[in-house]
């Protein structure tokens, strides 16, 4: 137990290894543990940026939601307003219509009428001549009676 | 297995050469030793005492070989792992060094609070070269020494060769550890201080300058405790556990098989226990080195 050139061969030993250490062996770990460090540091952004975003797009969407359900509401608001304004106008026209179809019809049965009217009443000037010819016979000159028989055949 | 190897050893020895436990002990606490023979030769000591007549110019190749074998496995090691280190999910290996870095990391920023990017690696070599030179203890002490003894008989014609391999055991080894530190200590002390800040720091404290002699009676040996006590404290507790290790080796027989067990369940704690001591006093201390504000 005495002291003697081993002394000075760790004492050398320490020195060489210290700066292997430090020059070689010591940076690999740092780096390796600084490189993790940062990239973990950069997950938890990214994570509470992405939970942000989140956040921010669910408002977004309660937003849209809010106003497209505003928008379906006068959407259908103008939709059962004209679907009511097409039904008014479509009864108004089928009132008009059906008038029209009556008044038409009126007309026809008034013409008809008419025509009826016409030929009974020709008729019965032609009977009524008839009768007065069978009457009268042959005294009558039925040219000169002719304006009496159709004055005659307009009153009736 | 430990123990079946110490009982085959103690047999042949009993068969051959007998070995006291004096024998045994003294034996196995002697090192491998090359140096300067008295008649001015090199070569390797034959017996401990001619190791103790080398004196200074000797060195012991068994310690520092493994110290030096153990510090640059450790480094080599750590560098292949740090190599082929990826930024993503580690693996096994990965995990269990980048655990001891960020252990030790963590000890040198709550310990020291200079800025000095040389520290935390100072520490880290210091905790697991010890560490792991500590842990040369529980290698059952005839194993490698037995081996060496019979390469050294049959091999090198060497009688009973010392082999030891717990460099930590080696009162060389742990001094030179700790008066390395101990130089870093005066370096960075007056690179941080300057010559005067540090004569000052001795002289001026604790009680101001009208009671110098007494702050340097205090300072004084304070500083110099420090590198003294560093290195006794490693060497003393490695070195009595080894040698509790060998008187169980060497005197309880049979016996000897739950007392190891037992006695390296304790030195389990003593291993990293004293690793981490002298990694946090060398913080400590250099703190203090590069403290430059009066307290």
């Amino acid at each position: 137990m005495s002291f003697n050139l081993t002394f000075i061969g760790q004492s050398i030993a320490f020195f060489v290894f210290w700066w292997f250490c430090q020059a070689k062996v010591w940076p690999l770990f740092a780096n390796i543990l600084e490189q993790r460090r940062q990239k973990i540091a950069d997950g938890l952004e990214a994570g509470a940026r992405g939970e942000k975003d989140l956040e921010l797009a669910q408002a977004s969407v309660i937003k849209q939601l809010k106003e497209v359900k505003a928008r379906a509401a006068t959407i259908i608001d103008q939709a059962n307003k004209r679907a009511s304004q097409i039904v008014d106008e479509a009864k108004d026209q089928a009132r008009e219509e059906g008038q029209r179809i009556i008044a038409g019809a009126k007309a026809e049965i008034k013409q008809e009428f008419n025509r009826a009217k016409e030929s009974l009443r020709e008729q019965v000037s032609a009977i009524a001549i008839a009768g007065a010819e069978k009457i009268l016979e042959s005294s009558i000159d039925q040219a000169a009676n002719e304006e009496m028989l159709s004055k005659l055949a307009a009153e009736l | 297995m430990a123990e079946l190897a110490e009982a085959a050893h103690a047999a042949v020895d009993n068969g051959a050469a007998a070995l006291t436990v004096q024998e045994y002990i003294t034996h196995h606490l002697a090192y491998l030793t090359y140096g300067r023979h008295v008649d001015g030769s090199w070569g390797l000591a034959h017996t401990p005492d001619e190791a103790m007549d080398m004196g200074f110019w000797s060195i012991h190749v068994d310690t520092l070989g493994w110290s030096i074998f153990i510090g640059a496995a450790f480094l080599l090691f750590f560098r292949y792992i740090g190599k082929r280190a990826t930024v993503d999910t580690p693996g096994g290996m990965q995990n269990f060094v980048e655990m001891i870095f960020e252990f030790v990391d963590a000890r040198v920023a709550e310990g020291f609070n200079g800025k000095n990017p040389l520290i935390a690696p100072l520490a880290l070599t210091i905790f697991v070269w010890i560490i792991l030179m500590n842990t040369m203890d529980l290698v059952p002490v005839d194993w490698i020494t037995g081996l060496a003894s019979l390469v050294g008989e049959y091999v090198f014609g060497l009688e009973h060769m010392a082999f030891k391999i717990v460099p930590t055991t080696d009162v060389n080894i742990t001094m030179g550890m700790s008066l390395s530190v101990f130089a870093l200590i005066l370096y960075y002390s007056i690179k941080m201080k300057g010559v005067g800040g540090f004569l000052r720091e001795l002289a001026f404290h604790p009680f101001g300058k009208w009671m110098l002699p007494f702050n340097l009676i205090i300072e004084v040996p304070t500083l110099l405790a420090k590198p003294i006590s560093l290195g006794l404290r490693l060497f003393g507790n490695l070195y009595a556990g080894e040698l509790l290790f060998l008187l169980i080796a060497s005197m309880l027989g049979i016996v000897q098989l739950p007392a190891h067990f037992v006695w390296a369940v304790f030195h389990l704690l003593v291993i990293p226990l004293q690793a981490f001591v002298f990694m946090m006093l060398t913080i400590v201390y250099l703190n203090a080195a590069h403290e430059t504000r009066d307290h």
